[in-house]
This record gives C-alpha cells, structure tokens and sequence, in this order.
C-alpha cells in the first residue's frame, strides 16, 4: 500500500532558503543542499524547491541550486517556479530535477502541461495550483503570488489539468498559506476527488494533526515548509505521530 | 558529475548509462556514483552490447522511447546483452520495455526479452493513477539481490504476472503486480533506486557487486 508522503518545501529565492507569510515578508533561512540533506536523514520522502523570486525579478540560480541539491540526495526532488516552456522543465530535469511544478504558465497557457507531459512524461508534470476561497464558496485560481485572481475556478482547473497530462497536483491553500491553522480541508475533498491523480496538501500545517486531517480528507501527500525550518518539528516526529495515528509512513 | 561519453575519475566500478532523451538522468548518474560506480552516458551500441555493467534508466513514454532505441540501434544491443544474461539494471519504463510491448503504446514492439504485457493502472479499483509514491517491495523466496523494503514509484503502467525463469518482487496498489525482476545479472526495477533513499542504494550497490 502506498505510504502517505511528508513533504517539506524549501522557498529559494536568489540560490537561499527563504519563507514567507501570505507569500510576502521572505527572511533567509538557510542554504538549500544542507537542508535537502538534513530533511533526507530525518526520513523525508520526498523534496520540493520553489523559486518564489521567479515570477517577481528572475531565477538565474535555479539550475545551480538544482545541481547542488540533487548531489546530496537520494529521494525525489520536484523543482518549480517560472517554469514556462518544456525546456525550462528539461534543463531543470537535466540538473537533477525527477519532477517540476508548472503554476503561472500552465494557468496563462495551458498547452505548456501537455507539451511537458509528452516530452518527459506524465509522473513528472505537476500542476501546482493556487487557491483562494470565493465569497460563494468554492476556490479562484490565483497567480503572481495571489496578487491576481484568474477567472478560473480550482476545481474544473484541477480536471483540465490532468486531462492535458499532469500526473500530481501541488494544492496550496493562499488563505491558509503561513497561518498555521491548518490545511483547507474542504479545498483538498472538492479536488482530491475530482481527480485520479495524487493530490499534495500545502499552506497551512501547525503540526502532524493537522496532516492527519488533511489525508482523511483525500490528499495522498502533505507539504510544509516553516514548521520544518524553525525546526518545531522533525520529519521523524512527524511520522512517529503519524503512525500512531494509524496512517501509514515509510519508517525512518 | 558526468555530463559527455567521458569516464569519471572516481575510482568506482565502470557502468555504462544508456543516453535516452527523455529521463531524470542527472538522479541516476548521482545515485550510481554515491553506490560506487562510474557512470558514463553512451548511446554506442557496440559499446552497450559489450560493457560490464549497463543501466538502461527509463522515464516516458514507451513509444517515443522504442522509436529512439531502433533508430540509433541500440534495440539490437540491449537484446543481446539481456539474452546473454550480462549485469544490466533496469528502472521504471526500463522495465517495460523489456515486455513485448503495453498498452501505453498499442502496437508499438517493445524489446521482447519478457513475455507480456503492461496494462494501465485501473482508478475504478479506488487506487490513485499513476501509482506515484513509496511502496513496499516483497520478494519472491531465493533474491539474491531484492530485499524487502520502501521503494519510490512513479507510473501508471503495470506487469501483472510474473514471467517464468525470473525471481520477482511484488507490490500491492489496487492489487498485486510485479514491481521488481531479477535474473542471473539482469535486474529490473519498476521503482525507482535511484530515489528510493539508503535502501535504493544498498540494492544497486549489491547489483554493482555481484559476481557475474
């Protein structure tokens, strides 16, 4: 039986970690390849590194960043952030990259999923999707870090998504993003199960309660970023939690 | 790491990648050079057919993949080296196209060396598709290689059945299928080694190492 994933992210912005509230108000926190590699010890199942500078003033490390991460680990890594054409996913795959996260591009042009998907391969296109809650209750798709809100709603997003090939959806919560109450419960059942393909929580995680909840909910992977980083928790706590939860995690 | 047909300097055991266009190259080279080999890419059939140590690494599609190893000959090679049972890994669709062919690519020859074919993941089974996480890996009784443990996955095809005259491992999502198969010095992955952490390592260190 699959395991449930714990994922923590690492902001990058200009080749160093960086988190933020709300995607605003980034503060350094280290350098990338040591924390790939202290989150690989603790028994991280896979890694996620997002240019949040991309879409704002450019990304000239991305490619050296994926390099130097992907030389100390031994588990998945998924890289994203201005990702815009299939060959920005083949240089970041031919820097050590097994997946990358399409947002902005994929929402502006949609024909970027299919053309990643058939050139490499449906396992490692992720559509990473921004959620904002509407005053009618269902979700908007936001881009450029949430300042705009698209026309498009998340769920049909999430179907067409898949329909054009991606194999996993990165889910992030804007409302519940760097809040620490929880993931978007309500957001993660609408999508995980409107699609086939594995569904990744993020935006939102105090602690391994509240990934609990959001598997129940339908997500096959949890992501988290600042509870990692300020190192309330580690992956191996996490997981011990977990379990005796009765959610099964591959052992650290 | 290396990036052209140019051996490395690290001292490890010589294995030849194959050059396929489509995948996560720079995981397998790193995976490989840190189980103590010395990776070199290559799309030289000569060189594929008689190499100690060949890694044909596999993410894609089946069709374009067939398409690209028939052009440059390489078809030919990998089939010899498998009928003579030479230490060759395989990983992910590496795997599937050793079948006959899937129904990822209908009517498209794949390289015949195991009979059968992949099929498609079924999401009426209440699994999600593609199968894309970490699983467990049980061998068959006698591996000599495979042990029991987590693997990283990532497709939406599948073997079912396990062909005779191979040891396999099984995994369960929606149902058993064949994740691993390994014979004399031949071993393919539907997982991921390269990504599968310390265990993922210690199982292509062992391939590495076995006596031929």
């Amino acid at each position: 039986m699959l395991t449930a994933r714990i994922i923590p992210c690492l902001d990058v912005d200009a080749g160093h970690v960086v988190k933020g509230v709300k995607f605003q108000d980034l503060r350094r926190a280290g350098d990338p390849a040591e924390r790939a590699a202290e989150y690989e010890r603790q028994g991280a199942d896979e890694l996620v590194i997002l240019d949040v500078s991309a879409t704002h003033e450019g990304r000239g490390h991305q490619v050296d960043t994926t390099r130097k991460v992907r030389a100390v680990l031994s588990i998945p890594l998924t890289v994203g952030g201005g990702v815009r054409l299939p060959a920005d996913a083949g240089r970041l795959l031919e820097a050590g990259a097994d997946k990358v996260a399409i947002n902005s591009a994929a929402v502006a042009d949609p024909s970027v999923i299919s053309g990643i998907s058939k050139r490499y391969g449906a396992q490692c296109a992720v559509v990473a999707i921004d959620a904002r809650r509407l005053r009618d209750g269902t979700w908007g798709v936001v881009v450029r870090g949430g300042r705009d809100v698209t026309d498009r709603r998340v769920v049909e997003w999430a179907r067409e998504a898949v329909d054009r090939g991606a194999g996993e959806l990165l889910l992030t919560s804007w409302d519940q993003d760097g809040t620490r109450a929880g993931y978007d419960l309500d957001l993660l059942r609408a999508v995980s199960a409107a699609v086939p393909v594995p569904v990744i929580a993020s935006g939102g995680a105090d602690g391994p309660h509240h990934m609990i909840d959001a598997l129940r909910a339908g997500a096959d992977a949890v992501l988290a970023a600042s509870i990692f980083h300020d190192g309330d928790w580690t992956v191996a706590r996490i997981k011990d939690a977990l379990a005796e939860a009765g959610v099964e995690v591959r052992p650290v | 790491m290396p990036t052209a047909d140019q051996p490395t300097d690290s001292g490890g055991r010589p294995v030849l990648v194959v050059r396929t266009g489509t995948a996560n190259l720079a995981s397998v080279l790193v995976g490989l050079t840190r189980a103590g080999a010395a990776p070199t890419l290559s799309h030289d059939p000569a060189a594929i057919a008689n190499a100690a140590h060949v890694v044909l690494p596999g993410v894609g599609a089946l069709g374009a993949a067939m398409e690209q190893l028939g052009a440059t000959g390489l078809d030919r090679a990998l089939r010899e080296r498998l009928a003579k049972g030479r230490p060759t890994l395989t990983i992910c669709l590496g795997l599937q196209l050793l079948f006959a062919g899937s129904e990822e690519s209908p009517g498209v020859p794949a390289l015949g060396v195991i009979a059968g074919s992949a099929t498609r993941f079924d999401p009426a089974t209440g699994v999600r598709v593609p199968h894309l996480g970490w699983n467990m890996v049980e061998p068959a009784d006698g591996a000599r290689l495979l042990t029991p443990g987590y693997a990283y996955f990532a497709h939406s095809y599948k073997l079912s059945v396990a062909p005779r005259g191979w040891l396999p491992a099984y995994t369960t999502h929606g149902g058993r299928f064949v994740s691993a198969l390994e014979r004399g010095g031949v071993l393919a992955c539907q997982f991921h080694p390269e990504l599968s952490g310390a265990w993922g390592l210690g199982l292509m260190r062992r391939w590495l190492e076995a006596p031929c």
